[in-house]
């Protein structure tokens, strides 16, 4: 009896010890998003229903919802496709490795670099009066902007994403490129296959798991970011998380209970996009034991 | 073998253009302010900005404030968890991924509803109370990379020993956490604490919402009303960023030449 209380006592103050950290994350990440979540589903009376969600269906949403899909999948995949040829080059180029520690350290920075000040560089670099503007107008007579370009819009804010997001891709890539074994390659040499044929049949099927993870945590990163498309567009360009910054600020949507339908969606599709990221991520580990 | 190098450095020479030119871009700008010759004006009118000073100011209290705090929270779970609670770790470290897929907009709109005036825990009451609400959502934001760096320490350290050694030597529990722990894993704590910074630094969101005057929405200020001042402030926020990710590098080589311990 008097050994089974002194067990439980150790294991209450087992859970003891996590229990701060239990609270915080409690009250300040779990309970705010399911009151969010829990809201989308009732009325501003109080009652439950679907008709929030239906709402999302509104054109306005909708639209939004589109934009930032599209942007979030454009800049994942331009920034998968360019960060991949760049951790190709400095693992697997030959280049000289003080190219590769300079890289390293330049993504570090350059993938924390986002928000209001990188919207700021691609104004005085691409916007009307920029450097690279003026420059192709007084050297080669090309007005950028008579193309149509235009950095306030869906491929502005796209070119400005992928200064995060390629170097994001790099920092990660990098280390499964590493696990490309030589002997996989000097087998396959072996074997007779040709350099196309070791990328597709052996190497590109053993990176793919990395690969699509990476887009997708890529995707998700672009689809909740905010700062910098509100600082480049003010609030002309109509993403979800621009709208639902609206929304918070003055009920734009005209129904507290769609802003908290508006944020539901946002956590499922970054949800979504985490939930396979983690599954893909554990299916590339299995190569890089 | 030829090729794919001459290739390898077209792929590097196309990154490069890409990242620097923005930041030439930006450079060169900020020294246009006067016509006809660069100067560092932009600057000058940036750094005796009231303003400036008082938010940046600001937003450097909370990021110390959010460091100190968030370590207090995060370093005694990451070791109790080892210690007494290792069943428990896929569940902790699901929690502190967790601000990487919740959007930050979405957390900070589930304090609005849940802290305002009219809630059981009213925060947003007083400046006070929302000063401390923005620090607890800085919390949230960085726990992905706290946790990750101060357990990735912890990892290298046998904290079983080292507590039993302390404890056969007499130690008590504040002894143990910050003579014993704290000092061992304190280049995770610095890791940890530098990307901390870099993030709170510039961070937006959370602030802009909680009406707090903190550097991030005075630079979206800023950007909307001049011309020259914002690529100064893009180059000075470049210039934070690259500092902190520069002692991050630094302390990160010191933590691989200290003795590894599986």
């Amino acid at each position: 009896m008097s050994t089974a209380t002194l067990i439980d006592r150790r294991k209450v103050i087992d859970w003891l010890g996590i229990a701060p950290f239990m609270i915080f994350a409690l009250m300040f990440l779990i309970l705010p998003t399911l009151y969010l979540v829990a809201g989308a589903f009732f009325n501003p009376q109080g009652e439950f229903t679907f008709q929030n969600i239906k709402d999302l269906t509104h054109p306005t949403i909708l639209s939004a919802y589109w934009i930032s899909i599209k942007v979030s999948v454009a800049s994942s995949l331009g920034g998968a496709l360019i960060g991949f040829f760049l951790a190709w080059a400095i693992v697997l180029g030959g280049l000289p490795s003080w190219i590769r520690s300079g890289m390293l350290t330049f993504s570090g920075v350059a993938s924390n670099f986002a928000g209001v000040p990188l919207a700021f560089a691609f104004i005085a670099t691409l916007g009307r009066t920029g450097l690279v503007t003026v420059f192709l107008n007084e050297w080669f007579g090309f007005n950028l902007y008579s193309t149509g370009f235009n950095l306030l819009s869906f491929f502005g804010l796209t070119i400005t994403y992928m200064f995060f997001q390629i170097p994001l891709m790099v920092l990660i890539l990098t280390p499964a490129l590493d696990g490309l074994k030589k002997e996989w390659r000097e087998a396959s040499e072996i074997l007779g296959a040709s350099n196309w044929q070791y990328w597709r049949l052996v190497a590109l099927p053993i990176l793919w798991p990395s690969l699509m993870g990476t887009t997708l945590l890529l995707f998700a990163n672009a689809f909740g970011a905010i700062a910098t498309a509100y600082a480049l567009t003010g609030s002309s360009l109509n993403i979800v998380p621009i709208l639902l910054y609206a929304q918070i600020r003055g009920d734009v949507l005209h129904n507290p209970n769609l802003g908290y339908a508006l944020a539901l969606g946002m956590i499922v599709i970054t949800g979504a996009s985490n939930i396979l990221y983690i599954w893909l991520r554990s299916r590339a580990e299995r190569w890089q034991k | 073998m030829k090729s794919s190098r001459l290739l390898a450095w077209i792929a590097i020479a196309i990154g490069v253009i890409y990242f620097i030119v923005p930041l030439i871009g930006t450079f060169e700008f900020s020294l246009r302010m006067r016509r006809g010759e660069y100067t560092f004006d932009a600057y000058q009118s940036v750094f005796s900005d009231l303003q400036f000073r008082a938010t940046f100011g600001y937003s450097m209290l909370m990021a110390l404030l959010t460091i100190v705090f968030g370590m207090l929270l995060v370093v005694p779970t990451a070791y109790w968890v080892r210690l007494r609670l290792p069943q428990i770790r896929p569940v902790i470290e699901f929690i502190t991924l967790l601000p990487l897929v919740i959007p930050a907009i979405v957390i900070v709109f589930g304090y609005l509803r849940l802290y305002n005036s009219s809630s059981w825990l009213p925060l947003t009451n007083t400046t006070s109370g929302t000063n401390v609400l923005l620090m607890f959502s800085y919390m949230t934001l960085s726990l992905p990379y706290m946790y990750r760096a101060v357990d990735t320490a912890m990892r290298a350290i046998d904290v079983a020993t080292l507590t039993e050694a302390a404890e056969s030597l007499g130690a008590k529990w504040p002894t143990i956490m910050f003579r014993c722990i704290f000092p061992n894993v304190m280049s995770g704590v610095l890791s940890g604490a530098f990307i901390t910074f870099a993030i709170v630094m510039g961070e937006f969101t959370m602030a802009a919402l909680l009406n707090r005057p903190a550097f991030g929405p005075y630079l979206q200020l800023v950007g909307a009303n001049k011309a020259y001042e914002p690529s100064a402030l893009a180059i000075i926020a470049f210039a934070i960023t690259w500092l902190s990710m520069g002692f991050l590098q630094l302390v990160s080589r010191f933590q691989k030449t200290a003795p590894l311990k599986a």
